[in-house]
């Protein structure tokens, strides 16, 4: 069982939250130019590091917010979490 | 090499089985070869099995970075199906079923194909609709399908939970009869028996830790036990791939995730079929040795963990207990996890690369271990005449880019949602 910091709740079990996927894609800003490949890569291309990720949880059955994490792949050890609009306090 | 068969068993019998040969061998490797596949799970020795076979290509090596058939081919719950509806699928898929029901013979090992039949359990009228769509598509495509009703299904799984009280009551099903199960280990021991006879060496404890190219042109790999000179290399790692594209500045549509399986304590034969539960997130068959094998969703967040934890263990059982109640006095025998190399529309990439003289085959997601055949088959293919074959060609990995991807599910690059 993970133990996941929620940044507004403190730690709660992994029951109550629900996993958004890589925290590190950013999606090409509106009306920006950029070439198709650009598109590709956004919607369907991955660094899928093993050890250190960067990705987005959502406290789904609390207080319901976003919020980003930083946890490693291979042993899930969660080292930090933090508000959407923060960065990690490594 | 030694045939096996009940004379061969009489015989050793009276030499109380000390003086069998070793099934394959444990070679140093060679500083050149022909071809060095990368991952000695189910693929990679498939692959060696045909190009050896197939196109008489036997200067080749299997790199293991463990051992052989400790990856995900000794990790999934067996199970063999081709009742897909999208064209490219149906035909790979039902390529590979064919190679299935004459595998033992062909490999002289006995991989204990089942035909057992796989039934998918329907819930609703809408459902029912979808199956018989699907059913229809994998007909037109020559592959075995039945519609099931109700009343079918109570003579087929009477234990399972038949009220109209439940929450998913069963309308009926979608079953392919052919589908089933096959013994894993079996198939792995038994491609490598006979890779190996035929003069692949193959290398466990040998992890590739970088790639030499020189002007887009793979030169050799480098391991753990020195550098080895290939003219080309074939890359069958599974939930490890990124790592190794990562030394190929490949960047790829795989995500890592750990999906888990369990079974239960063994019981008398109960269960004669495949048994999927989606609606519940669960699905069942159960070994010859009597146990239930059970299985489910991925834990949902990116792993290289080969092990996961309790909450989505407890959530496939649970909807497990909803179909069948009556497994609710099993005791839990093991669980475990495997690393799956989760794709962004949910089917395989098997292709050449923009490296000369690499090839890739992954993206398996959760249905790598029925493809073992048809996958080193195609796969053989590609790596011995540098070209993809029919069938795996719309396994390529330009679709990203084309739009032309194979998305089965309709899920969208969201590999942890399907």
């Amino acid at each position: 069982m993970l133990e996941i910091k929620c940044p507004y709740c403190g730690k709660r079990s992994q029951n109550e939250f629900s996993y958004g996927g890589d925290g590190t894609i950013k999606r090409p800003a509106l009306g920006e130019e950029i070439s198709t490949k650009d598109w590709d890569d956004f919607v369907y291309f991955r660094d899928n590091p093993r050890g250190k990720h960067t990705e987005l949880w959502q406290h789904v059955s609390g207080c319901r917010q976003w919020f980003k994490a930083s946890r490693d792949t291979a042993t899930h050890e969660i080292f930090s979490t933090c508000k959407m609009n923060e960065d990690f306090n490594e | 090499m030694q045939k096996y068969s009940i004379f061969s068993l009489v015989k050793n019998a009276f030499s109380n089985h000390e003086n069998w040969e070793v099934a394959w061998k444990d070679p140093e490797p060679k500083s050149e070869y022909d071809v060095v596949i990368v991952g000695g799970g189910g693929h990679g020795l498939a692959t060696a099995y045909y190009l050896a076979k197939e196109h008489g290509i036997t200067n080749v090596a299997i790199l293991e970075k463990g051992w052989i058939g400790g990856g995900n081919v000794g990790r999934n719950t067996t199970i063999l199906r081709s009742n897909y509806m999208f064209d490219a699928n149906s035909h790979f898929y039902e390529f590979g079923m064919k190679q299935w029901e004459t595998l033992s013979q062909e490999l002289n090992y006995n991989v204990m194909y089942s035909p057992r039949g796989i039934i998918n359990l329907a819930h609703s009228d809408a459902q029912m609709n979808a199956y018989a769509r699907r059913g229809n598509a994998m007909r037109l495509n020559g592959i075995d399908a039945v519609l099931l009703g109700r009343e079918d299904l109570k003579k087929m799984i009477p234990f399972a939970d038949f009220s109209d009280t439940c929450r998913f009551p069963i309308h009926g099903g979608l079953m392919q009869p052919r589908g089933g199960t096959a013994r894993h280990d079996a198939v792995a021991w038994g491609y490598a028996r006979q890779a190996d006879a035929m003069g692949v060496d193959i290398i466990q404890n040998c992890e590739v830790t970088g790639f030499d190219v020189q002007n887009g042109k793979v030169q050799g790999v480098q391991t753990s036990r020195g550098n080895i000179k290939a003219k080309k290399v074939g890359l069958c790692v599974a939930g490890s791939t990124t790592l190794l594209a990562d030394m190929l500045n490949m960047r790829l549509p795989i995500e890592a995730h750990v999906l888990q399986a369990c079974v239960s304590e063994p019981v008398k034969p109960i269960l004669d079929h495949v048994v999927t539960f989606g609606a519940g997130h669960f699905y069942c068959s159960q070994s010859d040795k009597g146990e239930m094998v059970m299985g489910g969703d991925l834990d949902g967040y990116n792993s290289y963990a080969q092990r996961g934890n309790m909450p989505m263990i407890q959530h496939v059982l649970t909807g497990g207990l909803a179909v069948f109640p009556n497994f609710s006095r099993l005791k839990m025998l093991r669980t475990w996890g495997g690393i799956m190399d989760m794709s962004m529309d949910g089917s395989p990439i098997i292709d050449k690369t923009h490296i000369d003289g690499v090839y890739l085959n992954c993206g398996w997601c959760y249905g790598g271990f029925k493809a073992t055949p048809c996958s080193g088959w195609v796969f053989a293919h590609t790596i011995a005449k540098n070209e993809v074959h029919q069938l795996n060609a719309e396994f390529n990995l330009n679709r990203f880019h084309t739009g032309n991807i194979i998305d089965e599910k309709g899920v969208g690059p969201k590999p942890w949602i399907g």
